[in-house]
């Protein structure tokens, strides 16, 4: 489970009793997973809020992270978008929508042979940058990007 | 039950005769040449939403209301406590699933009627387990955290038809007939509008923004709607039938809607499914 | 109670390949009903992936994620008849555990 430890979800949450318990082993990843919601990164109205929020205060771009989601999106409630990151040791990712109200839309960490790669289906509310970040085990923070247009809608096919 | 097949009986009559007024369909034979020529270079914007179809069919909800649908076919339910898995035909033998929904519309000796996939497991509900067609007409469509029964049944039935062709019968006399009805009302015109089916879906090249429209008179556009279907809508992220998209088009028209599982609306799902003969369902499919 | 998960677990040369389909509204608390009122924020907040007993994959989520959520996985090291185990647990407390097995 220590490789699930300092990961990207957790960011600046976990502290205090959690945090002691947690480095004590004595509560579950999962425990902590339940009982502490990282909120200041979800709720964050901007990028930058919820970079901050997942611990990422400083990023670096990086080619080696692809993100695979169309040009212009068939319909902005279910854009599907996935995520690889070539970078070794990558940890963690978490994918950004940079103009939804609230950008971060999740974060998930890898451990015990999950490869940092991952297929998620996101809404955008408009057309903007798509972004994913990775954190690599030794803290360092890269991201990249890809802008996704979305169209307006006809009669449901 | 008998109230309902007289019911039944009195909205096939309407639609005879509505059909009967159905006698003028437009004619635009030069508008189709442009169209046609049109077709021949699908924009980029299509091109795009082509490549992640695959990626969207691959893991679709709708498999979300199959599963769902197999428990409430197997379930015994209603005031019969009987199961539809024991007791509904569904045109294969009783209870056999496989191959039932590319082949229907289609003649039903039992009701001396042709029925559409979800109007038979509506017959079936009503006659074998019991249920009031009058709750079932009740609240018919999804919407919003609601999906109807009938609607995750119709998923489940349609998802025994993966991969097959579709062959639907022309052989009964009522075959024939319902198709030459669904004909007709595809090409009626009325309503403020003046539309009719065909008026968006008898031509080539049509389209709403970024949405081509088949064109339901040819097997190409015919496959394309009743492909896909039942289809998890994106939009709003819940589960239709044909019966839906259907209604939704005489809403879109300005006509009145058909009652739920109206026979008019079995006689369109032959015309269009009969022109769709021959080709491949892929089974319940993803929608913008 | 919510409605049963669908996993899809298979080996694809040396990892396995997690498919999972939830069944969640993932209510953003920003639509409005027909009614006019507005609908209550209802998403799930956290998901864990275990392998053969092993947690491998824990992730949360915003209310961002499209309506039944569709998410895809790799994990290396699996093998065929392994156990995979996926949990979620939303913002109202509930939680649903399904599991397959790895074909």
């Amino acid at each position: 489970m220590d490789a699930l430890r300092r990961t990207l979800i957790k960011g600046a949450g976990a502290t205090g009793a959690i945090a002691a318990a947690m480095a004590a082993g004595v509560l579950k990843p999962s425990q902590v997973l339940a009982a502490e919601y990282n909120r200041t990164a979800f709720e964050a109205k901007d990028v930058a809020g919820a970079l901050k929020g997942v611990g990422a205060g400083s990023t670096t771009e990086s080619k080696d992270i692809v993100i695979r989601a169309p040009d212009i999106a068939e319909n902005g409630a279910v854009v599907p978008v996935d995520v690889v990151s070539n970078i070794p040791n990558t940890i963690s990712l978490a994918v950004l929508v940079d103009k939804n109200p609230a950008p971060l839309t999740s974060a998930f960490d890898f451990a015990n042979g999950a490869v940092a790669e991952m297929a998620l289906r996101v809404k955008m509310g408009q057309t903007s940058m798509v972004e994913a970040i990775a954190k690599t085990s030794d803290g360092k923070y890269f991201i990249a990007k890809k802008e996704v247009k979305v169209t307006v809608g006809g009669c449901g096919g | 039950m008998k109230k309902r097949i007289g019911a039944l009986v009195a909205a096939a009559a309407m639609s005879a005769s509505f059909a009967v007024l159905a006698q003028q369909p437009a004619k635009k034979p030069a508008a189709k040449a442009q169209a046609k020529a049109a077709q021949k270079a699908p924009d980029a914007t299509t091109a795009d939403f082509e490549k992640f179809r695959d990626v969207l069919e691959e893991d679709n909800p709708a498999e979300l209301f199959e599963a769902k649908g197999e428990e409430l076919w197997k379930a015994k339910r209603g005031p019969n406590n009987v199961s539809l898995a024991e007791s509904c035909d569904m045109g294969r033998g009783v209870g056999v699933l496989k191959g039932a929904y590319v082949q229907l519309p289609r003649y039903f000796a039992d009701v001396d009627a042709v029925m559409d996939a979800e109007r038979r497991i509506a017959h079936c509900m009503v006659k074998y387990q019991g249920f009031k067609a009058e709750d079932l007409a009740k609240k018919p469509f999804s919407s919003g955290n609601y999906t109807p029964e009938l609607v995750s049944l119709t998923t489940y039935v349609a998802g025994h038809s993966r991969k097959m062709k579709i062959a639907i019968p022309q052989k009964h006399p009522k075959e024939k007939e319902t198709y030459q009805i669904g004909k007709e009302i595809f090409a009626y015109r009325a309503g403020p509008w003046d539309f009719s089916c065909s008026t968006c879906h008898g031509e080539d090249g049509k389209r709403i923004r970024t949405q081509n429209l088949p064109n339901l008179s040819t097997p190409e556009g015919a496959i394309r709607a009743f492909q896909g279907w039942p289809g998890y809508r994106m939009t709003g992220g819940v589960m239709h039938t044909l019966q839906w998209r259907m209604n939704d088009c005489f809403r879109q028209q300005r006509f009145p809607e058909p009652n739920y599982v109206s026979p008019s609306i079995t006689a369109l799902l032959s015309y269009m499914g009969v022109n769709a003969n021959g080709q491949v369902y892929k089974g319940p499919g993803i929608k913008r | 109670m919510a409605d049963p998960m669908k996993i899809r677990a298979q080996m694809k040369g040396d990892s396995a390949e997690i498919r999972v389909l939830m069944s969640h509204p993932m209510e953003t608390g920003q639509r409005k009903d027909n009614a006019g009122n507005v609908v209550p924020a209802h998403f799930i907040q956290s998901i864990t992936v275990d392998v053969g007993g092993k947690r491998v994959i824990q992730g949360q989520t915003g209310p961002a994620i499209s309506r039944n959520p569709v998410f895809g996985f790799k994990v290396k090291g699996a093998k065929a008849g392994d156990k995979v185990v996926i949990n979620w647990v939303d913002n109202k407390g509930d939680k649903r555990t399904d599991e397959a097995t790895i074909s």
